[in-house]
């Protein structure tokens, strides 16, 4: 028995210096990065949780890189399980912040806002969704929202169909089987593509908009990452995903008006700032109401906005200094650009900037 | 010699007549795969497609299958030929079981060596965007939730098992063995739901993630391994030595644990690490109940703690923009799994070498 | 089962020390603790799922639970039914290649290897799973949907990813494997060694003996070992949510990229996104995927103690 207890003895001593020595070498204590970031350090600490949208986990991954840099004593968390994680953690009080593809109702409430104050939708993160496919020798196509609808339904199956081919000219569509690759999962994504085909094609895409794809057929993926995995491995495949991840794909660019338009940060953009704020909302909720069926030039109108939801007013005052800290820092320019270049994101708008500075600047009164 | 060749010439040897020769599947195999393979080739020259091995593989086999026993049963008759055959498909099985394997942790290997290094398992993923970072964080937390996993089934589960063996009976000890066994076809993601309603309940959060959480489902899959392994060692101890104990005037406790552990403590190590070796690598409820995060933490009782088998899956499912990083580092997560899970295979055979009881076959 | 040891304590009892009371008592609460936590779970999950059983039920349009619940549990026991016709025969055969065609010292590697198997986390199948065997399997698939889709399994239009059913349930055979064939193991090494020889000295071939001699005395142990592998199957989760391209739908198409989900990987990619009823709803999904494991296990339990091998040779 003399074996085992020296054994034991070893195998505790062990374990002690692995995780003794495992100090993560990246996450340097406070005091020692100090001198690197110069005579403003910031004095703020703690730590903040946020769950909510995969959608703009991309986003806040580099947001929080940025404000964990700058406060090196902040940790902040982002759990990206997505909306319905998010919403169901901000109103039983789980999270401090969460992030969600869908607006909060108006009448929501969270245990962790003050007395006066309630949960408000913050539109922080932009992305158009891109309808992408994979052709070889072609970049991009044009389509209305009716053809786009029919194909995802399963009514059109060859590439060389009629309706594409008259959208399409001088482009030598190939003789071939038409794979729709959909979300397998609840998704933003889906519910903001659906709501587009049916406000534009009402007759052809008779589902109601859910986060669920509606229609039998096609092939499931798991995930943007899934969806993108699928149409890229394939020929002949066609998807939707967030534009960020769109990469080398052929995409589509649809009928807006009477002309095509190709997705990108400043069309996307441009939708949001002709979307009204919905009735019924309290001071500084902005929880936008977007026109999917705007016949404007230059306004690419499948976009996913996702919202952050925050408290206007926090029961914890240190808390409520920190959210806002952070927020401020996720609208800030440098923030929204930093997540374009590194998620794929468009910008936000200066006036939707001011707009929601004005709704947080509550939080550290 | 001459003589001897010339007998064999002119008349048969009776003990080897009807007989194939030994070399004679080994010379079937490869006259199959030989015409497999120029048979494919043809088919490739004719509709110029691409060489395919695995049909090769496939037809050459199929033809080995049959032309082995018709063979068989011209010279040696229809029973040598049914043993040739079934020989063939029983070590085809084989084979084919290995091909997964192989395949398995060749592609673990060549694509987890990638970020096999240093920062790898120095560094977290805390304010790493893209290239870099590691999973420190997320090795850390594996082990700290699989250590309180087994802080709570082992005692739980070795007194058991003494309750079962040394002292149960009647319903209640009945009753027990019945849910052991129900316990371990519980399916993980159950116990990860279990385990997230019990302490959304206990601490009146609804949000609630840390790493005891997972611990407790952990355990929940870990303790009827254990049950189950330490009751069949305890088994094992002959009845002997109990009663030799007791006619030295040992207590029953005393003696359960002077001599009736210590004789089975071999088995019950082997078991341990091997119930360790099988929830280390539990995926589904840790990420319903120990949630994601980037950063370190030490503290297994409060907020999120990363685990191995969750990073892994969050680095395949949400990449971001830089696929290829996030998929390397998933990547070597599923080695750094595999290694652990190796690592503790062989202790437990080690242990069970070691320590085993001289008596028995 | 504790019969044997019941022996060992005589009828006239000791005088109760103080510790041996104790130590009966802490062994008795640990077993007592298995009890209350199994009827935790128990609990728990019923009192979870009883909103989904209510008449306002929508859940991905269908309108109650049993329409949701069909179409999983059909797919759970499809994807585990196609996984044991895969893995039993190549089980039972690897065990007869490990006890009575390999050479020793090679069996025993083997058996180290299997057992390996057995422990290989199933996200690392998932990976494996979705990155390789979907690519591998993908022309295949399209091959036999061009060549043999008169036959219904195949009919349709082949996946464009190859994540179908069929990869699915190749990979949950690879995880089971390991777990039959080392229970067959295990049972065929208990075969009488006189049964064996008898059965040779009379002039059988290995296969005739193994006819004979292994498979019946082994029957009722493969029968269970496959049924303990079967319960794995049904209740695995993360390797089938990283491999399927799921819908909510019943097929018997082996070949489509329209799959049937099971129960365990639904829970684990739509519990993220559920709120409200739908908690429930999946909670309740769960409550069934434990009771058909529960029901499988119990199967292979009886199946096992009505048959206990009384080998005659040690």
């Amino acid at each position: 028995m003399k074996f085992t207890k020296l054994g034991r003895v070893a195998a505790l001593a062990a374990a002690g210096a692995l995780l003794l020595s495992s100090c993560a070498s990246n996450e340097a204590p406070a005091d020692e990065s100090e001198d690197t970031t110069g005579g403003e350090t910031s004095s703020i600490s703690g730590t903040l949780n946020g769950v909510g949208a995969s959608s703009m986990g991309g986003a806040q991954t580099v947001w929080i890189a940025g404000f964990q840099t700058a406060n090196p004593d902040v940790t902040v968390n982002y759990d990206p399980a997505g909306s319905g994680a998010g919403v169901e953690a901000i109103t039983g009080g789980g999270a401090d912040y969460a992030g969600s593809d869908a607006v909060l109702e108006a009448d929501a409430t969270s245990p962790v806002c003050a007395a006066d104050g309630y949960p408000v939708n913050l539109p922080v993160y932009i992305s158009p969704v891109a309808v992408v496919f994979n052709l070889e020798g072609i970049d991009s196509l044009n389509m209305d929202a009716e053809t786009i609808a029919n194909i995802f339904k399963g009514e059109i199956t060859n590439w060389n169909d009629e309706a594409i081919a008259s959208q399409n000219e001088g482009v030598e569509l190939p003789d071939q089987a038409i794979t729709a690759v959909h979300r397998s999962d609840e998704s933003g994504t889906t519910e903001n593509f659906a709501e587009y085909l049916s406000a534009v094609a009402p007759d052809t895409w008779d589902a109601e908009p859910d986060k669920v794809f509606p229609y039998e057929g096609g092939e499931g993926a798991q995930q943007t990452s899934g969806v993108i995995d699928a149409v890229t491995n394939n020929q002949g495949t066609i998807g939707y995903a967030d534009a960020s991840r769109a990469g080398e794909l052929g995409t589509v660019a649809l009928k807006v008006g009477e002309e095509y338009v190709e997705f990108s940060a400043d069309a996307a953009a441009a939708v949001v700032e002709t979307a009204t704020i919905e009735e019924g909302r309290q001071d500084g909720d902005l929880a936008f109401e977007i026109d999917r069926t705007t016949t404007e030039s230059g306004v690419y109108p499948l976009v996913l906005v996702s919202y952050t939801v925050a408290c206007s007013s926090y029961e914890d005052a240190e808390k409520g200094a920190l959210v806002h800290a952070y927020l401020t820092h996720v609208i800030s320019e440098e923030g929204q650009q930093a997540a374009a270049d590194e998620a794929g994101s468009a910008p936000i708008s200066a006036s939707i900037r001011d707009q929601i500075t004005e709704s947080i600047a509550g939080m550290v009164e | 010699m001459t003589t001897a060749t010339a007998a064999t010439g002119s008349k048969r040897n009776t003990l080897t007549a009807g007989q194939l020769s030994k070399w004679a599947p080994w010379v079937t195999l490869a006259a199959s795969f030989a015409l497999a393979a120029g048979l494919f080739m043809l088919v490739a020259v004719a509709s110029s497609t691409d060489f395919s091995w695995a049909g090769v593989a496939i037809v050459g086999y199929i033809l080995f299958l049959i032309i082995l026993p018709v063979v068989s049963r011209i010279v040696e008759g229809g029973r040598k030929a049914m043993d040739r055959f079934m020989t063939g498909l029983v070590t085809g099985a084989f084979l084919l079981a290995f091909i997964p394997l192989l395949s398995l942790m060749w592609t673990v290997v060549s694509e987890g060596a990638a970020r096999f290094d240093v920062q790898y398992f120095t560094e977290s993923m805390r304010n790493v965007v893209g290239e870099g970072g590691g999973a420190i964080h997320a090795l850390v937390g594996t082990l700290l939730v699989t250590l309180g996993a087994t802080v709570i089934s082992v005692p739980v589960g070795i007194f058991t098992a003494i309750y079962l063996v040394e002292y149960g009976r009647g319903w209640v000890a009945k009753g027990i063995t019945t849910l052991v066994d129900i316990m371990t076809g519980i399916p993980s993601i159950v116990t990860g739901l279990f385990a997230f309603a019990l302490f959304s309940l206990l601490f009146s959060d609804p949000g609630y993630r840390s790493g005891i959480g997972g611990s407790v489902a952990l355990s929940v899959l870990m303790i009827p391994t254990v049950v189950r392994s330490t009751e069949e060692m305890l088994k094992l101890v002959p009845n002997e030595l109990r009663e030799a104990s007791y006619a030295l005037g040992v207590p029953k406790w005393l003696t359960i644990v002077k001599v009736v552990l210590p004789t089975a403590l071999a088995g019950i190590a082997t078991g341990v690490t091997l119930a360790i070796a099988r929830v280390i690598g539990e995926t589904a409820p840790l990420l319903i109940i120990a949630g994601f995060t980037a950063s370190m933490n030490y503290n297994l009782f409060s907020e999120r703690m990363m685990t191995l088998p969750v990073y892994v899956y969050n680095q395949y499912i949400a990449p971001g923009m830089n696929v290829s990083a996030a998929h390397e580092r998933a990547w070597t997560g599923a080695l750094t799994l595999i290694l652990i899970v190796v690592v503790l295979n062989l202790i437990a055979r080690l242990v069970a070498k070691i320590f085993a009881p001289k008596a028995g076959r | 089962m504790s019969s044997a040891p019941a022996a060992a304590s005589p009828k006239l009892r000791a005088k109760g020390r103080p510790a041996d009371i104790i130590f009966q008592g802490i062994s008795t609460f640990a077993g007592i603790s298995i009890l209350v936590m199994l009827g935790l779970v128990a609990i728990f999950l019923v009192v979870q799922s009883i909103p989904a059983f209510g008449p306002d039920f929508d859940v991905k349009g269908t309108s109650n639970f049993l329409e949701y619940v069909g179409p999983l549990a059909f797919g759970t026991v499809w994807a585990s039914f196609l996984a044991m016709i895969m893995a039993v025969p190549v089980a039972i055969g690897i065990a007869l290649f490990i006890t009575h065609f390999a050479p020793r010292k090679l069996a025993s590697t083997i058996g180290f290897v299997i057992d390996l198997l057995a422990a290989v986390p199933s996200v690392v199948f998932g990976l494996w799973g979705a990155n390789v065997l979907a690519g591998f399997m993908k022309p295949a698939y399209a091959w036999l949907s061009d060549n043999l889709g008169f036959i219904p399994l195949f009919a349709g239009t082949a996946s464009g990813t190859g994540r179908t059913i069929l990869t699915a349930s190749i990979v949950l055979a690879v995880m089971v494997l390991p777990i039959i064939t080392a229970l067959s193991r295990e049972v065929f090494l208990q075969t009488p060694r006189l049964h064996e020889e008898a059965s040779l000295a009379l002039g059988a071939t290995r296969w005739e003996m193994i006819k004979m001699a292994v498979l019946p005395f082994g029957a009722s142990g493969i029968v269970s070992a496959s049924i303990l592998g079967l319960g794995r199957a049904l209740g695995e989760t993360m390797a089938i949510a990283m491999v399927l391209s799921p819908s909510l739908v019943v097929s018997f198409i082996l070949t489509s990229g329209t799959n049937p989900s099971t129960i365990a990987s639904n829970i684990a990619l739509s519990f993220p996104e559920a709120h409200g009823n739908e908690v429930s709803a999946l909670i309740a999904t769960g409550l069934v995927l434990f009771i058909i494991t529960i029901l499988v296990n119990g199967l292979a339990r009886w199946l096992l103690g009505r048959n206990p091998r009384t080998g005659g040779a040690k």
